[in-house]
């Protein structure tokens, strides 16, 4: 048999063939389609009608309103409006309001090991933590999916990274991915295919790994894979889906065009990034006592249920600095749900934050709460491009939950382990 | 239709060719602000047949295609950059706007003359007397801009398909 990397596995199946060649450009038929209320509907309607198509199956395109939740201005309420119409002419599964698609899509069943997965936005490599070959296109280039079910692929190369050790107290994904923003740059990921590996991946929960894959789009991959384990065929089954499958989705080794690169995560300490990329990261020492004013625990990337868990774990029995706005945003109101119930989002409460509706909000630019001018934010999110989370003067900050919650009760920039009594003892390993 | 070259930097994001704030609004919005953080009059500038050329990565971030939209409202010949993030490339050809990749950009500067052939794969500097050789478009993309982009080609092609299904 021949060998292949875990990419090259699910593109070929895809493709219907046996084996493709790195830097074959093939067509694929699509798993699943995802979109959502800013790239969906509004952008694609138009076009399907222009080509005089309809959806190539219903059944595979899932919908999920996000970005102009809740609809707080005219034309995000018209566009929630439209999207809700065509969910209902179309007959497409639709989450409205539930919170943001990479969050919701698997806690929902939708995703399972193998698949072939395109999504209308660009952290669409979340799904590759499922050992799903998941990421991103435009409207037009979904328009052609929604029509036809096919897309074109260039097989990609893997960039195999490779975190071994173990992750120590007050350090989470979220750290790996802004340390290797700031190693390998932001186009490090060169669109090929990147995949997580080693001890360190292997004893993350799901929604510590969703951070990885999700990450993969600040490196420049096209996708960010995890090959599939028992955690994962746990959270798909909990999740109501049906693992399938999954023992023969890994890299094999010596499958060809393979970078193959390897840390330590027991050295790493927690990370920020300075303004305005996510490749300016530096062990948050570097960057204590940088006053803020605006901390943001939000996104797919940072406002998971783990993520919530984490912030908490720094801020009960805690109080938000005088001078400081914490703004928690839960990514999915599951999410929310749990975190309430396990008393989670009454500590926010207790230490004066803020929570704003499940979905992508500041972080996408979107909506009623940008950031105003000369603010400074830590947030933890994905991208700290100039002007993206408002004003083009403020100035974005990223780190993990940890460290945003660390620097809302500080007031500025600090190490988040200073702020652990103890050992955390925490949901990032198990079956979250 | 030759134009003048707006010459910008490393990781030009698409925040920057679309900022968020006005992506409720339409294409025309959207385009008059388009670069504006780090070139405030580039909406108000630029001329149709003029074109970007930029360094590395340009188009990073989202896969809101308004960001190569806007440049295609503007009427810009295409954009020529050391590399580009995945997902830009792919909206830009697909909605018909020339993307082409330089090996180097040694001799190019800001405002210099210049027109760009994508299917050549040449930008030839007028004043300068001086050719830059871009890398070919990817075979299964020329045919995508020579029919200026995904939906006039798909339709295109859909249609092609109906007539040879509706044959006996």
């Amino acid at each position: 048999m021949t060998v292949a990397s875990l990419a090259q596995k699910i593109i070929a199946r895809a493709v219907g063939c046996d084996h493709v060649a790195v830097g074959a450009v093939v067509t694929a038929r699509v798993d699943l389609a995802m979109i959502h209320d800013s790239g969906g509907p509004r952008r694609v309607a138009p076009l399907l009608a222009e080509l005089g198509a309809t959806l190539f199956d219903p059944a595979r395109v899932v919908l999920v309103s996000d970005h102009f939740v809740p609809g707080d201005t005219e034309e995000g309420a018209r566009i929630l409006a439209l999207t809700r119409d065509w969910a209902r002419e179309t007959g497409v599964t639709f989450h409205d309001g539930q919170g943001i698609c990479h969050v919701v899509l698997p806690e929902r069943g939708h995703l399972r090991p193998g698949m072939f997965v395109v999504g209308g936005d660009s952290h669409s490599p979340t799904g590759g933590a499922f050992g799903a070959y998941m990421f991103g296109i435009g409207a037009t280039e979904m328009a052609g999916v929604l029509a036809t079910g096919e897309i074109w692929i260039k097989v990609p190369e893997t960039i195999l990274i490779e975190w071994n050790g173990r992750l120590g107290p007050g350090v989470m994904a979220k750290d790996i991915m802004l340390a290797l923003c700031g190693r390998l740059g932001m186009d490090g990921g060169r669109y090929q295919a990147i995949e997580y590996a080693g001890s360190a991946i292997a004893a993350l929960s799901m929604q510590e790994r969703m951070t990885l894959a999700n990450m993969a789009a600040e490196l420049g991959g096209q996708t960010g894979l995890i090959a599939p384990d028992a955690v994962t065929a746990d959270f798909v089954r909990r999740a109501g889906g049906d693992p399938g499958d999954w023992a023969g989705l890994v890299t094999d080794p010596d499958a060809e065009g393979i970078e193959h690169h390897r840390f330590d995560a027991s050295a790493l300490a927690p990370q920020v990034a300075a303004p305005h990329s996510p490749a300016n990261a530096m062990p948050v020492g570097e960057a204590e006592r940088t006053p803020i004013t605006v901390a943001y625990l939000g996104a797919c990337t940072g406002a998971k249920y783990v993520d919530l868990e984490a912030a908490a774990q720094v801020l009960r029995g805690r109080k938000v600095s005088s001078g400081v706005e914490l703004l928690v945003a839960p990514a999915s109101r599951r999410d929310q749900d749990r975190a309430a119930a396990e008393g989670i989002m009454s500590v926010f409460e207790e230490a004066g934050a803020r929570v704003l509706p499940n979905a992508c909000g500041i972080c996408a630019g979107y909506g009623t709460h940008r950031l105003g001018a000369e603010v400074t934010c830590l947030s933890s999110t994905a991208r700290n491009f100039r002007g993206r989370m408002g004003d083009p003067s403020s100035k974005v900050w990223l780190g993990s939950p940890f460290s945003v919650a660390a620097a809302a009760v500080a007031g500025h920039i600090a190490d988040p382990r200073d702020f652990l009594a103890e050992p955390a003892v925490s949901g990032l390993g198990g079956s979250v | 239709m030759s134009g003048r070259i707006f010459l910008l930097g490393d990781n030009i994001d698409t925040d920057q060719l679309a900022p968020g704030r006005y992506m409720g609004g339409g294409i025309a919005e959207i385009a008059a602000h388009c670069l504006e953080a780090v070139r405030p009059d580039f909406a108000a500038k630029v001329r149709p047949g003029d074109i970007l050329v930029a360094g590395r990565n340009f188009g990073a971030g989202s896969s809101r295609e308004q960001a190569a939209e806007a440049l295609r409202h503007l009427g810009l010949a295409g954009v020529v950059a050391l590399s580009f993030a995945g997902i830009f490339y792919r909206n830009a050809l697909n909605l018909g706007l020339p993307a082409l990749v330089a090996p180097d950009l040694g001799g190019i500067e800001d405002g210099d003359e210049a027109l760009l052939d994508p299917m050549a794969g040449r930008l030839t500097l007028a004043a300068k007397q001086a050719e830059v050789a871009l890398e070919p478009l990817p075979e299964n993309l020329r045919p995508l801009l020579i029919d200026g982009g995904l939906i006039p080609h798909l339709k295109k092609r859909l249609s092609a398909g109906a007539a040879k299904a509706g044959r006996p």
